[in-house]
């Protein structure tokens, strides 16, 4: 072939392959836009004050998936109608939280060259009281039941190509002072009694008791992972039980429902609800049988409320914390969500 | 002393003969078109690397913990298929064939990607794409080396890395713009990161000749394992196979750096992911020069001083020293050792091979080094637990300045003037 058929031929694969491309691309943002109309038979929403103190009745506050303006909004809803009209908040967060009026929004900024993550705290009128820049995706925030702690993780990675090792960072944030643990692996870690370093180890999922003092969160190392138990004055973690992620404590502090890895279920649905017995550290499988990737959060001393994926990418579900009953769908178009009062 | 090329070409080529009497800085057109490629390439690999996180945790929902396990295990894989794409490669001198099958698997994967929704499936896509990267990898370091006189392999290679590196960099800015335009667009990012992988093959299949000037005449015995493996009996090969897995021994990964720089230097998180391209600039920028330079004092000089540089890096990190220079003197170092060693290897192993087994020889010493350092990245893991950063760096240097001098005393003769005959 003559270099001059070389370059047609390039030139005519070139106009070929931008048109798929530039196709491609207008019909993901065509796509986009759609989600910015509201569903005829989607959730109602509309906009108007949030606030995140108790009000008369009990409400749930969580990120709004249901297409239209309001999308990716904090929206609350009434918890005793979860089905009922949402108000919106004109506040976009990825991952949320919220106790005793102290808010963590976990949110993306557009950049001119690249995106980047910030964790907003957020106050009672959901003012912004200070933010940190954030080293990775969001994943998930938790407050303390006081409001005075407050905790995020990120998922950091993606370094080179197919560069397949992702970690995690978790922050903790003393709203009283303002200090800020940027990483959990800051804290001397304890494995089976002994002091544990390990370059490979990460924290996710932290989950706060009344005392602000104790915590729970997940520690993964060398392929495992652990319940450790946290000491914020000490600056401690203490493994207290194996195959834990994303706990959640009771009110009363004393079982914790978590995922658990089951083994001889397929690798990438791979976790049931479980709730273990602090006391007798008896565990006991939830009804639940999808596998759940979320942190649950308890609706009050006998339910925990969970996301699980649906049509807007994500709906939100309710099982007894007992291992009885049966699930039910809570809302749907609904992540992240927290109870009021 | 035995020649590779003295022997491969028994009377150099026209092309050759242009390039070595002509001006020395003149590329070879197919080390240029060679470049264009792996730029391409890498602009539609690095696509997907930028939004595989974002797109698994927001996209899919999926936690991508417990993805790293299946790491070393894509890594182990893709070392074996270097070896088989070496070999393959040199049978017949279908470099060209084996690297279009390469650059085309990877391409075929990108929409794979959109079809794929579970960890699982995602992690086979995967490791079918660095199956494609493993097969192209020697026998395209093997045409950039055949397209060249031995005089200016170094700078052919530096030029290729240097366009390598400016396509990696390119990637994530491309994804950015598009999910710019399209929020959740991942599926436009897979479709146009074909597009562009395509329009890569396709500038391989119409712009690099399949028949390089100083490639083996097609009567040519054809090469078995055997003889592949032969080559180590060859003393400047193994010696240079040796050096690389002594050196690669003691050569931190990449992420451990980063790591100890945030560690040691209090590197603020939100700049841990633009670490990586720090030492991409620098790699992009001294690759050329770093590549001439070996050219004229001779490659293994280079390639020792590449790892002297790395040396001077892990210092930095020792020391207690706090500036804010520190995090970018490091990158420098960092990215000088890449640029000082990546292609400098290739360089000077070419001259040690016979031009019929220059695949296979190729992918013998990058395979040797890839698993030398994934030895040390075990070992390191391993001793960052038990002894803390610190000491485990200390070790490494310490360790490293051990097998450079080792690699001193193998000295296996690679500069030009010695490689001529």
């Amino acid at each position: 072939m003559t270099l001059r058929n070389k370059i047609l031929v390039l030139v005519a694969a070139l106009a070929v392959l931008a048109g798929v491309g530039t196709a491609s691309v207008l019909h993901a943002a065509g796509r986009a836009d759609r989600k910015n109309q509201t569903q005829a038979d989607g959730p109602q929403v509309a906009g108007g004050d949030v606030t995140l103190t108790p009000g008369a009745s009990r409400r749930i506050v969580f990120r709004n998936m249901a297409w239209g303006p309001h999308r990716d909004e904090l929206t609350t809803v009434a918890a005793a109608d979860p089905t009922g009209p949402r108000t919106a908040s004109g506040v976009k967060c990825l991952r949320f939280y919220a106790a005793a009026g102290t808010g963590i929004c976990l949110q993306a900024e557009h950049g001119a060259v690249q995106d980047t993550y910030r964790a907003v705290v957020l106050d009672a009128r959901l003012k912004e009281r200070a933010h940190y820049a954030l080293p990775g995706i969001p994943t998930r925030a938790r407050v303390s039941p006081s409001g005075r702690w407050v905790a995020w993780t990120v998922f950091v990675g993606g370094d080179s190509y197919a560069g397949t090792n992702f970690s995690t960072r978790t922050a903790i944030l003393d709203t009283a002072t303002g200090q800020l643990t940027p990483s959990l692996e800051d804290f001397t870690a304890f494995k089976d009694g002994k002091e544990h370093h390990a370059a490979d180890t990460n924290f996710w999922g932290v989950t706060f008791a009344a005392d602000d003092r104790l915590f729970y969160a997940t520690m993964a190392t060398g392929g495992s992972t652990y319940l450790v138990r946290g000491d914020l004055a000490a600056r401690t973690v203490t493994t207290v039980h194996a195959n834990v992620e994303c706990p959640s404590l009771s009110p009363d502090g004393t079982r914790i429902v978590y995922k658990k890895r089951v083994p001889g279920l397929p690798a990438d649905a791979p976790w049931r609800l479980y709730a273990l017995d602090l006391a007798t550290m008896r565990e006991r499988a939830l009804a639940e049988s999808k596998s759940v990737d979320d942190q649950a959060v308890w609706q009050d001393g006998h339910t925990v409320a969970y996301a699980l994926p649906g049509d807007y990418g994500s709906d939100l579900y309710a099982v007894p914390a007992d291992g009885t009953g049966k699930p039910r769908r809570l809302l749907t178009a609904g992540l992240a969500p927290a109870y009021l009062g | 002393m035995y020649v590779a090329d003295s022997r491969g070409t028994p009377a150099a080529t026209p092309d050759a003969a242009r390039i070595t009497s002509g001006r020395r800085s003149a590329v070879a057109p197919t080390v240029f078109a060679l470049g264009t490629v792996s730029l391409i390439t890498d602009v539609s690999s690095e696509m997907v690397t930028a939004v595989l996180p974002l797109y698994l945790v927001t996209g899919l929902g999926l936690s991508p913990l417990g993805f790293g396990l299946l790491d070393g295990v894509y890594n182990g894989f893709s070392a074996l298929v270097r070896l088989l794409g070496g070999h393959l490669a040199d049978r017949g001198g279908r470099h060209k064939t084996v690297a279009v099958l390469g650059y085309g698997l990877s391409a075929l994967c990108k929409p794979l990607l959109l079809l794929a929704s579970s960890l699982p499936v995602i992690g086979a896509v995967l490791a079918a794409d660095r199956t494609g990267k493993g097969l192209r990898t020697a026998p395209r370091d093997a045409l950039i080396s055949l397209a060249c006189a031995p005089e200016s392999r170094g700078r052919a290679f530096g030029v290729h890395r240097a366009m390598d590196t400016a396509g990696a960099l390119l990637g994530p800015l491309t994804a950015f713009l598009i999910l710019r335009q399209a929020a959740d667009g991942y599926d436009a990012v897979f479709t146009v990161s074909f597009c562009v992988a395509a329009v890569g093959v396709l500038v391989l299949l119409l712009f690099v000749p399949s028949r390089t000037a100083t490639a083996p005449a097609p009567d040519a015995p054809r090469p078995s394992l055997k003889a592949a493996l032969a080559l180590l009996r060859e003393r400047t090969v193994r010696h240079l196979t040796l050096a690389a897995l002594l050196l690669g021994l003691a050569t931190v990964s990449d992420s451990f750096v980063y790591l100890l720089l945030q560690h040691r230097l209090g590197v603020p998180d939100r700049w841990f992911a633009l670490l990586p391209l720090g030492t991409a600039a620098a790699f992009l920028l001294l690759a050329v020069p770093l590549g001439r330079l070996a050219d004229k004092v001779g490659r293994w000089q280079v390639f020792l001083g590449g790892h002297v540089a790395l040396l001077l890096a892990y210092g930095l990190l020792l020391t207690g020293w706090q500036s804010p220079a520190l995090p970018f003197l490091t990158l420098a170092l960092h990215g000088g050792f890449y640029a000082a060693t990546d292609g400098v290897l290739m360089a000077a192993a070419a001259g040690s091979v016979p031009a019929g087994l220059r695949s296979s020889g190729l992918a013998l010493i990058q395979t040797g080094q890839a698993a030398a350092r994934f030895v040390c990245s075990i070992a390191f893991g391993a001793a960052w637990t038990a002894w803390g950063d610190r000491t485990a760096l200390g070790t490494a240097a310490t360790a490293l300045t051990a097998c450079a001098v080792g690699a001193f005393l193998l000295r296996p003769s690679t500069s030009p003037k010695e490689a001529r005959p």
